[in-house]
């Protein structure tokens, strides 16, 4: 076919595992997972598709890496869903590797293919499934691996200890109180209408945007609270691995944590795959056809607090803006429309990117992708030019960036491809734009 | 040959047909159990929205970036459908058996209709043969399902021509358009039977419980 | 209600029918914040966490403020035995005070406040120089660990166990972790064995005996008991729990065929469910409840293997037992409404939030707390019977059964109310 070699990346979390793994072995998981986790979609899906290709204008893998073949959606699941189910499953350990490449790292689940293939076909869940095979057999880039294990052993993403998460929660109230005299992070209360989440990136390194939050909380005069246990971290990296157990767990942990303190509903930070998680794969594994307590996104409530009014604007931010609407909100959640009206109802000049709303290119980082670490910034960041084309299309000097992963790979982004544009997430404008009235400020 | 080829073969074909559709649908119904979530995500609203959306030419996103093949493949889908119900040799052969007759296309439109379905062949062969992304993923198999398609139409267009010896043409004819209606049960040409179900699924999942549209 | 809440009750005021206890409006007119009421379960006494004028925190409680003060003041809570503790911070040393006395320790952080049943012992998770480890009773475990994420105390206040981190691990590092670094400390002593996680714990009645959920490797998880895995593995695990007075553990596991409940590693059982937890015993130890799923979606109680014809799409809460172990009722939700189940049946009054139901001591009615917008009311049968209130907490039965005590704030007011159940029928 004369296709160029691709770059070979040394991960240890696939590199090691595989020399344990022998073609019978492989097969043995394969057979299982297939059999007894996969049932009419997989098939129906593996036997309707005519292998057209349409799909493949969908990706930004495919359209940024030179519409190479191997970067399709099809291409994928021919490189790795067919061979395997060829040999049924008795395959080389090496090709698991490739598999989980393919799988974890050069996909982003972002079901954008599935709109653009005339079947319907969920692609993202044929690739899903491969990285369910390879988590079974241990094979998982390390990054992503640990972040996994950090979820199994403190039921968060990024190994905080429970002392450091209330002593963060603590430390931020101080912060928000230094600014907004009834600021508080109330822990533990029942009762409340809004439990708030958020994935643990917040405390660990970015511990402003809860100081943010408790300000704007605050302001707004909503009765919250926050829980000091664990099932506080609304991401799961584990849906992503494809440990569907440790996923299972955590998402138990988070809404166990909304009902255990009685509260009306979860609100959860901007963050898109931690939505997914807490909507979509987390309570269908449970059994529940919709998470037991209504979970809502950041977005969607800074809608509410706007257009109800109990937050005001006191003046516009100015800098023109654009956005990068994360997948597993605007196509998981169709919140494309209320996401333009906040950001119009703050900010002076938004530029609207092309394609917009489900049509949206992914910011390359979802779907777990971010989390395979620095051994695969490089092909991650090359399989995402469309989106800084995409980005500088629109002339904004903000990206505002209602999710971490979107925030991280969107940053990325800017960087690699020298766009010169600041990302910013929603809270971060509005703790511009919002007014403090004069009784609050401290 | 002749006799048998008109007579049981076709039997034969329409009951492995009718078989297969009805045991590949039972067989997706069952396994859609073991999927414990798709009947509880299903819903006739949003089902029938993506259906609409995607049988109706350019009314998706895609459809309309890709004009060529939405052309080609309405016209393709249309006449490979609508060609052999309205033939004219068909409805004779029907009524001569058992007796009820319905209208049928002139000759020329015919003619039309089959070069119309022979030059889509033709075109997803080229497109197949010529676009990097669809050849990478390209199987001796899609050829043969390819063929499998034009043949009926191909060589009904040399029967009526009359080019070569007429009878065997026929013949060929005949067991071609057996060939293909016993392959759809049991081949990717499945998705005439799985198409609106699939779509059914994923606009449900996309509408009702993901609140997105899907085209 | 616990055996330990039946005893005080008894000499609880089961006659005046109403105190006015405090005026909570006063308390927010004179402090610059007045955080969370948490009200005494005899209800004689509320509380929270209030900030004075020098910005320094405290507790006041019916009105008066402790002598103590913190930098840092959470987690204000009443014991089992009515005793008031808060976790507060001065100088960056954190210490557990009970009814305004420090314990003798102070730490660099403590958490996870809890209590044994009995109401003999309190316990935190702490951390100080020397490493993470249980206080209980303001004695510390001498073993120190890496890290420790819960506390579980034995029904006598004997004993404390904790999961904890045997050794060191640097982020990243996947390979030492698949060592297993984890296992459960009870007393300070660490198991001998090891585990990818050990989560969740319970204690047997005696106290002698503990048993958690454990993870091997990955998709294999089993339940331990001091140290010992069962036999059997299962792709997951929930909390395991003991059957009363005895040392057989009850926990549900996920297996080729769904989930099931196991007793001893054994399926106990003759059937799977889409989901089992929750598993609750009824007081005579006989008699087993577990919230299930019995397909995708639909939620409800099974007893001894037998479940409620009618099942809720949202959610069902803990099984509570009649004292007669007769009956059983759970806090459901269905369509987006909260409401009470007993027995299977649900009440037709719906509510935004309720909270765990409670049986009269002859099993014949429910009552709980519930709540309608901001409003909180007492729900008894079916029947929303007082109400509004600003808020409200628990309400316990005498021991006959004939009288309800009451603690709400209404108008401002924290008020401490008997009220007999006939009186609330009759509305």
């Amino acid at each position: 076919m004369g296709l160029a070699a691709l770059p070979i990346v040394n991960d240890p979390g696939l590199d090691i595992p595989i020399q344990e793994l022998t073609p019978e072995r492989i097969a043995e998981v394969f057979n299982r997972v297939v059999d007894q986790e996969t049932a009419a979609r997989f098939k129906v899906y593996l036997n309707t598709c005519v292998h057209c290709g349409l799909c493949s204008d969908a990706c930004h893998w495919f359209l940024s890496n030179d519409r190479d073949p191997r970067f399709s959606p099809v291409g994928k699941v021919k490189q790795t869903l067919w061979e395997l189910i060829k040999k049924r499953g008795r395959v080389q350990p090496a090709f698991i590797k490739e598999c989980s490449r393919i799988a974890h790292t050069e996909c982003n689940v972002c079901r954008r293919c599935s709109m653009y293939c005339p079947f319907g076909i969920d692609i993202a869940y044929l690739l899903l499934t491969v990285r369910r095979i390879c988590s079974e057999l241990g094979v998982v880039p390390q990054f992503l691996q640990d972040t996994v294990n950090s979820h199994a052993v403190t039921l968060n993403q990024m190994w905080v200890k429970q002392d450091e998460w209330i002593d963060t929660l603590q430390w931020q109230e101080e912060d928000a109180r230094a600014e907004v005299k009834t600021g508080r992070i109330p822990l533990d209360k029942e009762g409340a209408d809004v439990f708030y989440s958020v994935i643990a990136p917040e405390p660990k390194i970015l511990a402003q945007l809860i100081g943010n939050i408790a300000q704007i909380m605050a302001v707004a005069k909503v009765d919250w609270t926050m829980p000091s246990f664990d099932g506080w971290d609304n991401s799961n990296m584990a849906m992503y691995s494809g440990d569907f157990e440790i996923m299972g767990r955590v998402e138990r942990a988070h809404h166990d944590a909304a009902l255990r303190l009685k509260s009306r509903r979860i609100v959860m930070g901007e963050c898109g795959h931690a939505f997914r998680g807490a909507v979509y794969d987390g309570p269908k594994w449970l059994g529940w056809r919709e998470p037991p307590i209504p979970l809502i996104h950041a977005v969607e409530f800074y809608h509410e607090l706007i257009f109800s009014g109990r937050l005001k604007i006191s003046h516009k931010f100015e800098t023109p803006v654009t956005v990068q609407e994360p997948c597993n909100i605007i196509r998981g959640r169709g919140l494309g429309p209320k996401l333009r009206e906040i950001i119009q109802a703050t900010c002076a000049d938004f530029r609207e990117p092309e394609p917009a709303f489900e049509h949206n290119y992914c910011c390359g980082a979802g779907g777990g992708t971010i989390n395979c670490g620095p051994p695969w910034k490089t092909s991650r960041v090359k399989g995402n030019s469309v989106k800084a084309e995409q980005l500088a299309a629109t002339g904004a000097h903000v990206i505002i960036t209602p999710c971490h992963n979107c925030h991280s790979g969107i940053e990325d982004i800017v960087g690699a491809y020298k766009l010169g544009m600041h990302v910013k997430f929603f809270s971060e404008i509005l703790m511009e734009v919002m007014e403090i009235p004069e009784e609050l400020k401290a | 040959m002749y006799n048998f080829v008109s007579g049981p073969l076709v039997w034969i074909a329409f009951i492995i047909f009718f078989a297969g559709m009805i045991y590949q649908f039972l067989r997706m119904l069952k396994s859609a159990q073991k999927d414990k979530v798709i009947y509880p995500y299903m819903s006739l609203k949003y089902s029938l929205r993506s259906l609409f959306h995607w049988i109706i030419p350019f009314a998706s996103k895609n459809m309309r970036a890709r004009y060529e093949v939405t052309i080609v493949t309405f016209i393709f889908h249309l006449s490979l459908i609508l060609l052999p119900i309205f033939l004219a040799a068909h409805v004779v052969m029907f009524t001569f058996s058992w007796g009820p007759t319905w209208s049928v296309v002139s000759e020329s439109t015919a003619t039309f209709l089959t070069v119309l379905v022979i030059l889509a062949c033709l075109f997803f062969l080229i497109r197949r043969l010529m676009l990097p992304e669809i050849r990478f993923v390209t199987e001796p198999s899609d050829y043969l399902l390819l063929l499998i398609a034009a043949a009926p139409f191909l060589s009904g267009f040399i029967a009526n021509r009359q080019w070569f010896d007429y009878e065997t043409v026929l013949i060929i004819h005949m067991i071609s358009g057996a060939i293909m209606l016993m392959a759809i049960p049991f081949t990717r040409l499945s998705h005439m039977l799985f198409f609106p179900f699939t779509r059914a699924y994923m606009g449900s999942e996309f509408g009702a419980v993901r609140r997105a549209k899907d085209w | 209600m616990t055996e330990i809440l039946k005893n005080l009750s008894n000499s609880w005021d089961w006659e005046t029918p109403t105190k006015n206890i405090t005026d909570i409006n006063q308390w927010i007119s004179r402090f610059l914040e007045v955080q969370e009421l948490v009200a005494s379960p005899d209800g004689e006494r509320i509380a929270a966490i209030v900030q004075d004028d020098d910005e320094s925190f405290t507790v006041c409680e019916n009105g008066e403020t402790w002598s103590s003060t913190f930098e840092k003041a959470w987690s204000l809570r009443f014991g089992p035995d009515g005793k008031l503790y808060v976790l507060g911070m001065n100088d960056d040393e954190w210490s557990v005070n009970e009814e305004d006395k420090p314990w003798d320790e102070s730490f660099e952080y403590v958490w996870n406040l809890g209590f044994s049943s009995n109401g003999n012992a309190a316990g935190v998770n702490v951390r100080n120089s020397e490493g993470y480890a249980v206080s209980l009773n303001g004695s510390t475990w001498d073993e120190k660990f890496f890290q420790i994420r819960s506390l579980q105390i034995s029904n006598d206040g004997q004993h404390s166990a904790g999961n904890i981190q045997t050794e060191p691990l640097s982020e990243g590092d996947i390979f030492t972790f698949k060592k297993g670094l984890w296992s459960l400390a009870v007393d300070g002593r660490p198991w001998e064995q090891r585990f990818l996680n050990v989560w969740g714990c319970s204690f047997s009645d005696d106290g002698s005996r503990v048993a958690a959920e454990v993870r091997l490797k990955t998709g294999r998880q089993t339940i331990a008991v001091d140290g010992v895995r069962w036999d059997q593995e299962f792709k997951a695990v929930w909390q395991p729990i003991f059957i009363p007075g005895t040392h057989e553990v009850i926990a549900p596991g996920l297996t080729t065929s769904g989930w099931k409940l196991h007793v001893n590693g054994t399926p106990l059982w003759n059937r799977s469910f889409n989901q089992v937890w929750r598993q609750k015993f009824a007081p005579d130890g006989k008699r087993l409840a577990a919230v299930v799923s019995p397909e995708f979606g639909r939620w409800t109680i099974a007893v001894d293997g037998n479940q409620w014809k009618t099942t809720f799409s949202d959610v069902v809460l803990d099984p509570i037992f009649s004292e007669d172990s007769k009956h059983v009722c759970a806090a459901v939700k269905d369509k987006s409404s909260w409401t009470i189940a007993v027995d299977g049946a649900p009440w037709n009054q719906a509510f935004d939030m309720v909270w765990d139901p409670v049986f009269s001591p002859d099993g014949v009615s429910v009552m709980a707390t519930a709540a309608m917008g901001i409003n909180h009311f007492l729900a008894l049968d079916g029947k929303i019977v007082l109400g509004p209130f600003e808020a409200m907490w628990e309400p316990i039965f005498n021991e006959n059964g004939d009288k309800v005590l009451i603690k709400c704030v209404e108008n401002g007011q924290f008020l401490r109310r008997v009220v007999p159940v006939k009186d609330l029928s009759r509305k």
